[in-house]
């Protein structure tokens, strides 16, 4: 299965960055199995609408605030994730549910969505993530390595 | 009675901003412009080694990142007189020209031409007419009747599931909505149509980048491209032919679809040419720099006021005085600390909020003047000063604009007339043929300079004890760019970036002078407070672009869009 996973954040606003951060500890961590890439893609919207062609499967990582204990993670898939960057839930979000709903007028939205969401702390301009969040991810990841069938390096 | 309308946040942009409107007899009579994020970048590099701030000041936006990366190197650069390779300054100005051709494209069919072009009118549309209408305005070969019925059978499906997704938010039917259903079924088979080409300009800026989002070839002396002909795991004779055909693929749809559309949409709203001219103060600076010393430019640049092209006043390079000393910025009228109207190099950003107040402090975006006067930039400002400094290329494209205009809408259009809310969609669009030019002209010094055996593409920086200031200057697709850094035996020690939307979108000034969003919207008129189409018509005209302008998220959970008529 042709899979993209796709970190979203901004690095400057601490726990912002979670989505990006996440790749970057899963990259660490996990042998990255065939036919999954992952991409750091900021805060763009409708510019990462080539990284969707070909595509079986869209994996999204990014902070979502649904006024649960900062450092939470959750899971969804298929409908439930457009319809979570229709409302306000990211700083990105008009980005990203353009990216969707475009994806999905020219038909090049893959078949499975799922997305990986952690609720943020502190979105002050900094570089460095709060305690929950940098634990979160930990979980965040593990959970992906199964979305993703990794092994361990 | 006058209402009050609040839009807020405006859609269909990135970042956040909100727009207050008096509207008194059916026209806006005053207005207010508030950024509501808060941008803090220069609280991340203070102490970090120059030689990295562009990787973090890329990072401020998730659309313009290119251009913040290249502005910050140049303001290093600046600051230390370093030289930058040949080479280098063509791989650069070809990711410039890549990136703005895609950002203007971008604009105008995915962020603005839905405030002109009603999609629900599109599926009432023959697709036979609509093919004979696209074939009067040029010779694109996918303007054919098959594609066209594809379009609106492919809208049917899209609005029938109840989907409306990327066009839920448009003012369908709105009495502002003008076009014929064969116009806009061709406007929308064109944006979708966009949506593959601009792919293409991203695939340029990634080749010569090495990625994007977020190119990675940067250094500050030069890029970090390896040249040889011979390698492949360098930029070779393959890599840079296979660039050709994506230009060329690019110019294709600037100049056949882009330019002849909004042509034809432009003469059909050229009741718009009498709204949105605002600050008519307009600035542009050089870019594309030819010579190692960045002295020398493809692009001149210029400060023109008062509308008037006469008084064009040329600023020939980055070490100009009249911009480097001209600058400054007040925060009367923003959430910060006092009072005062500073040059960047002396701000310091101390955030303090008060409420919303009409005629006090209402904006993080602070206000920036030039030698006291605001000024508005962009595609534009761009143009004009282009046109009034001479260049073949600009003249040659913004005179059959005009000439392509006035035969559609069947009276002269005269070249003021870009001055306006329409206008700035013209002017965006023979930049797009413009830059085209350029990028070609670009490859073609590259190949040259290459052939000639001039391999390097890096100067080494060194950076001497003691303290330097930079100014790193950039026309980015929204206009004038620059970075300001201040650094102390080899660390930064200040950075501000007074960007684009910052001059456009800033609030009143310290002498209470609004700002061009400000300015332009007054006089426009509103036919229905509840649905403040054209208040975005105008807004959008800009291209705003927020997110670098202020950055601080939300702290609430709040509806995607607040209009508040009161």
């Amino acid at each position: 299965m042709k899979t993209l996973v796709l970190g979203v954040g901004n690095l400057l606003l601490q726990d912002e960055g979670a989505g990006v951060r996440a790749l970057e500890k899963f990259e660490n961590k996990y042998r990255l199995p065939d036919g999954v890439e992952l991409l750091d893609g900021g805060t763009s919207g409708l510019e990462l609408l080539h990284q969707l062609d070909g595509r079986d499967r869209l994996v999204i990582v990014d902070v979502v605030r649904r006024g649960e204990p900062p450092g939470s993670v959750v899971r969804m898939a298929g409908e439930e994730v457009p319809a979570q960057f229709r409302q306000k839930i990211s700083p990105h979000q008009l980005g990203i549910a353009d990216l969707l709903a475009t994806a999905r007028l020219i038909g090049s939205l893959p078949e499975k969505l799922v997305l990986f969401g952690i609720e943020p702390k502190n979105l002050d301009t900094g570089l460095s993530m709060s305690d929950e969040v940098v634990k979160g991810l930990d979980q965040l990841v593990e959970m992906l390595a199964r979305e993703l069938d990794a092994q361990p390096i | 009675m006058a209402t009050r309308i609040t839009i807020d946040p405006v859609t269909r942009i990135e970042g956040h901003l909100r727009i207050d409107c008096e509207i008194n007899q059916g026209k806006v009579t005053k207005a207010w412009s508030s950024g509501q994020m808060w941008r803090g970048i220069e609280l991340i590099l203070k102490d970090r080694d120059p030689r990295e701030a562009w990787i973090y000041t890329q990072r401020i936006c998730g659309v313009c990142t290119t251009v913040h990366a290249i502005a910050s190197v140049r303001s290093v650069e600046n600051a230390l007189n370093l030289e930058v390779p040949l080479n280098a300054q063509y791989i650069r100005n070809m990711m410039i020209a890549a990136h703005a051709i895609q950002d203007h494209i971008v604009h105008f069919y995915h962020l603005s031409a839905l405030d002109w072009v009603d999609v629900v009118s599109a599926l009432k549309a023959d697709p036979k007419k609509t093919a004979a209408l696209a074939q009067s305005l040029s010779d694109w070969p996918l303007n054919s009747v098959q594609l066209f019925a594809e379009t609106r059978d492919k809208l049917q499906n899209f609005t029938g599931s109840g989907q409306l997704g990327i066009f839920a938010n448009g003012y369908w039917g709105h009495p502002a909505m003008i076009l014929s259903p064969e116009m806009n079924l061709l406007a929308t088979t064109h944006y979708l149509q966009a949506l593959e080409i601009q792919r293409k300009a991203n695939m340029i800026v990634s080749i010569l980048g090495g990625k994007t989002p977020h190119i990675q070839n940067l250094a500050v002396g030069g890029v970090a491209n390896p040249i040889n002909t011979d390698s492949p795991s360098t930029l070779t004779m393959e890599r840079l032919y296979y660039l050709k055909t994506l230009i060329d693929d690019l110019g294709r749809f600037v100049n056949e679809v882009y330019f002849q559309d909004v042509c034809a949409i432009g003469a059909a709203y050229k009741g718009w040419t009498a709204y949105g001219a605002g600050v008519t103060n307009y600035l542009s600076v050089p870019d594309f720099p030819m010579d190692v010393k960045s002295s020398v430019f493809d692009h001149p640049g210029g400060y023109i006021p008062g509308g008037n092209l006469k008084m064009f006043r040329p600023i020939n390079n980055f070490q100009d005085d009249f911009i480097k000393k001209g600058v400054q910025e007040s925060i009367k009228h923003s959430w910060y600390a006092g009072d005062w109207d500073r040059h960047p190099w002396e701000e310091e950003t101390e955030p303090q909020y008060t409420d919303f107040q009409d005629n006090g402090k209402y904006s993080w975006v602070k206000a920036p003047t030039l030698h006291g006067q605001p000024a508005q930039v962009g595609p534009l400002a761009n143009v004009l000063c282009m046109y009034a400094a001479g260049d073949a290329a600009t003249r040659k494209y913004a005179d059959k604009a005009l000439a392509t205009i006035s035969s559609l809408a069947k009276e002269p259009v005269p070249m003021s007339a870009l001055q306006s809310t329409i206008g700035r969609h013209a002017a965006r669009a023979v930049r797009a043929a413009v830059l085209y030019e350029t990028l070609q002209k670009q490859w073609q010094a590259l190949m040259d300079n290459i052939a000639r055996g001039d391999l390097r593409t890096c100067n080494q920086p060194v950076f001497p004890r003691g303290e330097i200031r930079g100014v790193g200057i950039h026309e980015a697709p929204r206009g004038m760019l620059s970075h300001w850094i201040v650094i102390k035996d080899g660390k930064i020690k200040n950075y501000q970036a007074v960007v684009p939307s910052t001059w456009n979108s800033g609030p009143r000034n310290g002498q209470d002078s609004p700002g061009p969003y400000e300015a332009s919207l007054v006089g426009t008129p509103i036919a229905d407070p509840e649905k403040p189409l054209e208040v975005l018509r105008t807004v959008h005209s800009f291209d705003p672009c927020l997110a670098c302008a202020i950055h601080l998220v939300d702290k609430e959970h709040k509806e995607v869009v607040r209009i508040k008529a009161a």
